[in-house]
């Protein structure tokens, strides 16, 4: 919209000079207003009543095909050319532009009501020295507003003053980039002072000079004069609009931006506009038409030259040339009259009616209760409307992983304890039990620090533990000690946990709920409540937990002294440090790692350690010499870390569900039936990646091999796609085949293709973030995009956001093909909007991903039926109706063509101007939009059936320049016979009563018939699927036809407009007659059957998919839908590693001082270093509290509220 | 493209479960199976067969004789004589003599209705008249379906609108108004260039008498040609003040002496030739053989027949051919021999289709086994 305001600019005569620095003065109205500043009301409207109707004309206008028609009624306007009335080409185009202004204006209006809702927000204003309540729209630059607590920010403003110590103030910015965690801003000291005191702020006689309105929305840079001292002003003191103060009762701000300077409106309107593949054979393939167009008018225009010398001159005594023309200016005239004539190869109402059928099936989306979430009332939606049919034509998925494929929740599910496993439930058979939500859940009530939201199942657990169970305990005990997570208690017994990563707060939460809670922490303690007793430990030290040690441990030492490591890890690495005296224990734990391992869990392992005073002082001694040490500290502290953690006594092992979405191992397999490849593009960290590629089945055991690829050089890179490209196919050449092509308009693209390539057997391809850094450099890229193509299933982990993209454009370019990029938050944005088709996972995160997509719903399983329904149906609805289409008007067309070796190629027409006029708009436009909005070959339930239906659409095999091609030979062959057997029948005969019939008139009126029940039979053919609407449509176009026919060649029409409709009484005359009627039979048979036999031998020989389905169709009963298999359980020797999604530890955090009671926002910025683009974003995401599931639904308001307590 | 509905609740925004919205209206699916195309296509192969045979067995029982008189017998001196433009003016009257070796039989069907062709009333277009012999002129390569030619006309003035009449449409130039400026009544190219040959047919001495009425559509004759009234004029006074066509040798009030209500606009002749032909070559009603007296009451007996020719119109200038056409009709409109022929090549075509398609069908598509992959 920002674009539209300044394309507005100039237009109105706004000649604003560029600015090039701000400057103004707080409190000073009259000084500000001198700059001309913006004030804060924003017009994203972009009519008003008085400019309506030029602009959207001249909007209008500026589409190529209503150019054409317009210049093409301009020509008709010259009575030398005019072979047509001007109402022909009139009515249509002014029925077109008339139907888009109504939506234009519609669409502009709802922009104003929410402009004048925005506008007329209040907000409390410092105006002469006291605070009043103004519109929004009336704040400007300088003024100093008062925001509250969840109050949207006004506009871009200079933070004063707050409520909270230090002067920070938390903003939400989920309107802004999508992410809901809390970002903090701070005031300077020197404005905060002013506190809330409306004098002190009242006399703030700041003056700031910044930099010019910008969309950047991570910087700002700008100096405040106060007293004459300069303070810099930078990101961190400014609150931009669109954001949300939280947890901050009151604020002062300074107006620096406002309205449609800020940089929330600098920043939107700049979507990219996306078209479908369709659309671009469309353009190329009206571009050919416009040359055919042209050649054939050539053809005519010689033709009449040759006439004109040979014939018409011996004829001018019956017909006078006009003055001063000659054969060849008559043959130069005649050229553009028959682009007239001919102009309906490039029918007008081809793109209204293209939009109309993406609308109607856009609404379909909307309308589906099948991609409707109930949970939280979110239906799926079709927010571009113009894309629908490309998505029957997807080849690459591009997924995110955490809240796309997973729910981004992690529970706690299984565990354990001393070689006995809890979290199973059995039957009394001892058959495993499916865990669903009616399954009784443990009561946790006896606890009240309990979390509601958790939930267990396993009531032996709970039973275990409260009956004393030392083992238990220290299970336990030692899930609420070892860890990182930082708790919040805002009131008494509401504790809230801020885990770095959300498989810690599962932990963490689980060992409150049965017991142990966390409760607060120091740098030194830890103050836990273990079953309702409250018990500090003293905290001395923790190990922190990275990449190479897979495992973190804390010592601690219990009120009693007793000191203590707990030792939490990757089953592997804790294996190797156990004390020989657990083997026993081992061997059982592993059965029940496996297990776990199995159904898709990650595991930890726990152990523990008494220490001994005396070691236990040694060695703190020896870790704080390591910490301060110069030289090779790291090194030092490993040595340290592996002395203490050795000798561990076995506890157990916990198994957390990062929970993937209902339906998703499902979808994935459906959509891998439809030949659609799959990939994985994540934040998350390789052993997380991979695990869900295992759970979510698209990596699997009897896959032949899983090719992981983490080299850090570019030549290590490149050796290892080599490898596994050669392992999987080792007779395949070394350099890639790239197929050099032209395409697009003029041919000017070029493109590139790079061949797929046969593999036996299914393989997967991990790829890590840093390695794919190499890949995507061009040298690597094909390298990459082959040994990709070749896998079955392509995992990369550790992207970031602007690699998500560079995967998506490096497929869209060599392969050109079709891609859809699905994710839910901020970090996929890139990647959505890279894709040709973006879909956002509504109801997660924030909203920023939906809000670039084109589609989106809630759940990722709703993806097949968007694809292998709506998808298909789209797409074989538009391809039917193209060909459709351009067949009728072909033949329309051709018609006259013939017709000019009989007229002395004068531009004469065949039909009557009012047939010319409504054959598109009215005639048979109902029933070829009744075919391209109800048509399906099959219905939803068999298109999941038989996935495989997918295939043509990839292929592109419905519709395309071949397709075009033989559209136009049957065209050519119909209007030969629509011509030639109604002129071999009439041309010599007359009436049943001896009287004309051979005429021009009923010439017309018998041609037009026969054209328009061919056309209509025609489209029975093509439809598969005869609604009541159909028949409707089909039926009632063609009683319309005779009864505007009759009505048009009336007395009455022609009394009162004596020059329009000179065909009276032609209906009347000559549809009586036998002869019309039989030639208007055979026509349509010669027409029709051809085309019946030509369909039935090619069913016969060579059916294709759908022609098969629909054969099986007819034989079989519906399928019953598809069962909900619970997910087998897999025998898996893979052991899952301990998945931490997070990179590095709180450690350091956790012992330093700075998170400490009265300052506990310091470390805020620590914690959420993410900056505001979500283009520059490369981090994993951060996770907030952990819930185990979202029964109501959650507003992104709650969430940003937990995360902040 | 969200729904807003008044709806509020935990579903507030679900969508509705009707049959359209869930595209699930329900339908007829037809597909193309042997067990209704092959059927059809014998079935459609059959009626063809039939039409064919009724429509040749028709046609057989009609008579056609075409004689092209452009130069034929003694016209060929006035062909030579209307090449010369100066004497576009004088008469020239030919003579063309021929045979008609085979009576042109009229099947009646009752007598009645020749008692109503008898008269010079024409109530006939009303009623059916079979087997009448018809006369019509012929013309070839004249192109009245031209664009521009075809434009040049009035329609509201020869549907009698007098502002018209004397102010006629630009779409008649240059045959709107004459040298002097007068209006030009009927204007146009179309009008200007009426054919104006006439015919008498002689049988042993005796003029075959010749309805020259009742040869247009009803109409054309009643609603789309209508004399400038007022009131009382006689049509010589109303159209006082225009000018005739410059090729014209009459005024158009005077175009039937015989008949008062056969002139200006509603001439028959002039309806019939207003009403432009499709293609170049085509043939035009002149009249229909009235058969109130013998020997001409069972149609054209056999036997020397002359043609009288008062030749008026030139071709040479457009190499154009001009005949004379008798012939009587079918149920279906006059001789045309495509029809019948048409409709039994197409149903040999579609036998044969329908049989390739029964092979294929057996051969293939029967056993399903292509359908099973």
């Amino acid at each position: 919209m920002g674009s539209v305001t300044s394309y507005f600019g100039p237009l109105c005569g706004e000649e604003q000079k560029i600015e090039e620095e701000r400057h103004f003065r707080g409190n000073d109205r009259p000084f500000n207003l001198s700059y001309h500043y913006a004030d804060n009301a924003i017009t994203t409207s972009k009519y008003s009543v008085f400019t309506f109707l030029p602009l959207n004309l001249f909007e209008q206008f500026r589409r190529l095909a209503n150019a054409y028609f317009l210049s093409l009624m301009l020509l008709q306007l010259i009575p030398q050319i005019s072979s047509l009335s001007w109402f022909t080409t009139a009515v249509p185009l002014i029925l077109v532009l008339s139907i888009t202004a109504v939506k234009d204006a519609s669409d502009d209006i709802n922009r104003h009501r929410s402009d004048k809702q925005v506008n007329n927000r209040m907000v409390n204003v410092l105006i002469d020295g006291e605070l009043r309540s103004d519109k929004w729209m009336n704040v400007q630059v300088g003024d100093i507003i008062k925001l509250e607590n969840n109050q949207f920010v006004t506009a871009d403003l200079m933070l004063l003053s707050s409520s909270e110590p230090l002067n920070l103030v938390y903003v939400e910015t989920a309107e802004l980039d999508g992410e809901t965690n809390l970002k903090v801003k701070q005031a300077l000291t020197v404005t905060g002072k002013m506190g809330d005191s409306i004098h002190a702020l009242a006399a703030f006689k700041g003056e700031v000079r910044c930099e010019p309105p910008n969309n950047r929305l991570d910087k700002f840079r700008g100096t405040l004069s106060l007293d004459g001292q300069t303070y810099s002003l930078d990101n961190d003191k400014v609150l931009l609009r669109g954001c949300t103060v939280r947890n901050t009762d009151w604020c002062f701000g300074l107006v620096i931006f406002g309205g449609p300077d800020t940089k929330l409106m600098q920043n939107s309107g700049k979507t990219t506009f996306k078209r479908t593949s369709i659309d671009h054979l469309m353009n190329v393939l009206v571009l050919c038409i416009f040359g055919f167009l042209a050649f054939m008018c050539t053809v005519l225009a010689i033709g009449n030259g040759i006439w004109e010398v040979r014939e018409g001159s011996v004829f001018t005594i019956f017909l006078p040339r006009e003055q001063g023309v000659n054969a060849a200016l008559s043959s130069f005239l005649s050229f553009w009259s028959y682009v007239i004539v001919l102009n309906t190869v490039v029918p007008i109402s081809l793109y209204v009616s293209v939009e109309i059928i993406r609308l109607g099936n856009s609404f379909y989306i909307d309308w589906d209760r099948k991609m409707y979430y109930p949970k939280n009332d979110t239906p799926a939606q079709a927010r571009t409307t113009t894309l629908n049919e490309e998505l029957g034509q997807i080849k690459y998925i591009f997924s995110d992983k955490t809240g796309t494929l997973t729910q981004n929740i992690m529970t706690f599910n299984k565990c354990s304890i001393n070689g006995k496993a809890y979290g199973e439930l059995f039957d009394f058979s001892g058959q495993r039990v499916e865990i669903t939500e009616k399954t009784e859940r443990v009561d946790f009530s006896w606890n009240k620090l309990a979390d509601p939201k958790f939930s267990f199942h396993d009531h032996s657990l709970g039973e275990t533990v409260r009956g004393g169970n030392l083992e238990a305990r220290a299970f336990f005990r030692l899930l609420a000690l070892c860890h990182t997570v930082m708790p919040e208690e805002k009131k008494e017994g509401e504790l809230h946990y801020q885990a770095q990563s959300p498989d810690e707060g599962a932990l963490v939460t689980a060992a409150r709920n049965f017991g142990f809670v966390f409760r607060s922490r120091t740098p030194e303690s830890i103050t836990a409540m273990e079953m309702g007793i409250k018990v500090v430990y003293e905290l001395l030290a923790v190990l922190d937990f990275n990449n190479v040690r897979k495992r973190m441990s804390v010592i601690v030492r219990s009120p009693e002294g007793k000191l203590t490591l707990f030792c939490k890890g990757a089953d592997t690495i804790i294996y190797e440090r156990l004390h020989p005296s657990c083997n026993k224990l081992k061997e059982v734990t592993t059965i029940h790692l496996n297990e776990y391992a199995g159904d898709g869990l990650r595991t930890l392992v726990l152990a523990y350690k008494d220490l001994d005073e005396d070691y236990m002082n040694d060695w703190k001694r020896r870790h704080h010499e390591a910490s301060t040490a110069m030289g090779d500290r790291e090194e030092r502290l490993e040595e340290l870390y592996e002395e203490i953690e050795k000798d561990l006594m076995l506890l157990g092992a916990t198994a957390v569900e990062d929970k993937l979405q209902d339906g998703v191992p499902q979808t994935i397999e459906q959509l891998a039936k439809a030949d659609i490849k799959i990939w994985v593009l994540t934040g998350d960290k390789q052993e997380t990646a991979e695990n869900i590629g295992y759970s979510c089945n698209m990596l699997r055991e009897e896959m032949k091999e899983i090719f992981v690829v983490a080299a850090n050089t570019a030549e290590g890179v490149k050796e290892e796609l080599q490898k596994a490209r050669r392992t999987m196919c080792p007779e395949v050449a070394e350099e890639p085949t790239v197929i050099k092509a032209r395409a697009g308009l003029f041919w000017l693209q070029k493109t590139e293709r790079v061949e797929d390539e046969k593999v036996d057997g299914d393989y997967g391809l991990i790829i890590n973030g840093h390695s794919l850094a190499f890949g995507l450099e061009k040298d690597l890229q094909l390298e990459l995009l082959r040994t990709a193509c070749m896998c079955q299933t392509v995992i990369c982990c550790r992207v970031t956001p602007l690699q998500k993209a560079q995967v998506v454009q490096l497929v869209k370019k060599y392969k050109q093909a079709v891609t859809l990029a699905i994710g839910d938050g901020a970090n996929d944005v890139s990647m959505i909007k890279a894709a040709h088709i973006g879909v956002g996972i509504s109801g997660q995160e924030g909203m920023q991903a939906v809000l670039s997509s084109d589609f989106s719903f809630a759940q990722f399983r709703y993806l097949q039926r968007l694809l292998l329904v709506h998808g298909r149906w789209s797409y074989l609805r538009m391809c039917k109706f193209l060909g459709y289409f351009f067949y009728k008007n072909f033949t329309f067309t051709f018609v006259h063509f013939w017709y000019a070796f009989f007229c002395g190629f004068s531009a004469q027409t065949v039909y009557d101007e009012w047939f010319i006029t409504l054959y598109n708009m009215v005639y048979t436009a109902l029933p070829v939009l009744g075919m391209s909005l109800f048509d399906q070959d099959v219905n939803d339930r068999w298109s999941f059936q038989y996935p495989q239906l997918y295939a043509p659409g990839q292929l592109n095999l419905y519709f395309s320049k071949k397709a075009f091609v033989r559209c136009m030979m049957h065209s050519c062959y119909s209007s030969l016979i629509l011509f030639f057997i109604p002129w071999a029948a009439m041309h010599d005969t007359v009436r049943d009563d001896g009287k004309d019939i051979a005429d021009y008139q009923s010439f017309a009126l018998l041609a037009q018939t026969c054209l328009l029940v061919v056309m209509n039979i025609q489209l029975c053919l093509d439809t598969y699927y005869w609604t009541a609407v159909n028949h409707f449509f089909v039926w009632g176009s063609l009683a319309a036809y005779f009864a505007i026919t009759l009505t048009m060649y009336s007395n009455g029409m022609f009394l009162i407009f004596t020059s329009s409709f000179p065909f009276i009484g032609t209906a009347r005359n000559s549809l009586n007659q036998p002869n019309v009627w039989l030639t208007i039979f055979l026509t349509s048979l010669l027409c029709i059957l051809p085309v019946v036999a030509f369909r039935f031998i090619l069913i016969q020989l060579r059916p294709t998919i759908n022609d098969k389905v629909r054969h099986t169709v007819r034989k079989e009963a519906l399928p019953a839908p598809a069962p909900r298999r619970p997910p087998a359980r897999r025998i898996s020797t893979r052991r899952s590693g301990y998945a931490f999604s997070h990179s590095q530890g709180f450690g350091d955090l956790v012992t330093s001082r700075r998170f400490l009671l009265k300052m506990p926002l310091r470390s805020r910025p620590v914690v959420f270093t993410q900056t505001d683009s979500a283009l520059a974003q490369s981090q994993p995401q951060h996770y907030r509290t952990i819930a185990e599931e979202r029964e109501e639904p959650q507003s992104p308001q709650a969430v940003a509220a937990a995360a902040a307590q | 493209m969200g729904k807003v509905k008044g709806r509020s609740g935990p579903l507030a925004q679900r969508p509705d479960n009707s049959a359209f919205k869930q595209q699930r209206l329900p339908a007829w699916s037809p597909m193309l199976t042997a067990n209704t195309v092959l059927p059809f296509f014998y079935l459609v192969a059959l009626l063809c067969m039939f039409l064919g045979v009724w429509l040749l067995l028709t046609v057989q029982g009609t008579q056609e004789l075409k004689l092209d008189y452009t130069e034929a017998g003694t016209c060929k001196g006035c062909f030579d004589m209307r090449k010369n433009a100066s004497k576009a003016a004088e008469p020239c009257e030919c003579r063309l003599d021929f045979e008609i070796k085979k009576a042109f039989k009229v099947i009646f069907l009752n007598e009645q209705q020749i008692l109503t062709f008898g008269s010079t009333q024409v109530a006939s277009s009303t009623q059916k008249k079979r087997g009448d012999v018809f006369f019509y002129y012929g013309l070839q390569n004249f192109h009245q379906n031209l664009r521009r030619y075809m434009d040049s006309r009035d329609d509201g003035q020869m549907v009698g609108r007098k502002n018209k009449l004397m102010n006629p449409s630009t779409y008649c130039i240059p045959f709107n108004t004459d040298q002097a400026g007068r209006p030009i009544a009927p204007c146009g190219a179309v009008a200007n260039s009426i054919f104006n040959d006439s015919f008498t047919l002689h049988y042993r001495g005796q003029v075959v008498p010749l309805l020259r009425t009742g040869i247009a559509w009803y109409t054309d004759k009643n609603i789309k040609y209508r004399n400038p009234s007022n009131g009382n004029m006689t049509l010589a006074q109303v159209f006082n003040g225009t000018a005739p066509p410059p090729y014209w040798h009459k005024p158009v009030y005077q175009l039937d002496p015989l008949s008062p209500n056969n002139n200006g606009f509603i001439n028959d002749d002039l309806i019939v030739w207003m009403r432009e032909a499709a293609f170049p070559n085509f043939k035009k009603l002149y009249g229909v053989l009235r058969r109130a007296a013998t020997p001409f009451t069972k149609g054209l007996p056999a036997g020397n027949y002359s043609l009288n020719v008062s030749y008026n119109f030139p071709v040479q200038y457009f190499r154009g051919r001009k005949e004379v056409v008798l012939t009587t009709l079918t149920w279906f409109g006059g001789q045309n021999h495509f029809l019948p022929v048409a409709y039994l090549v197409t149903s040999c075509l579609i036998l044969l289709a329908a049989v390739v398609l029964t092979v294929v069908w057996f051969k293939f598509g029967k056993t399903g086994r292509k359908m099973q992959d």
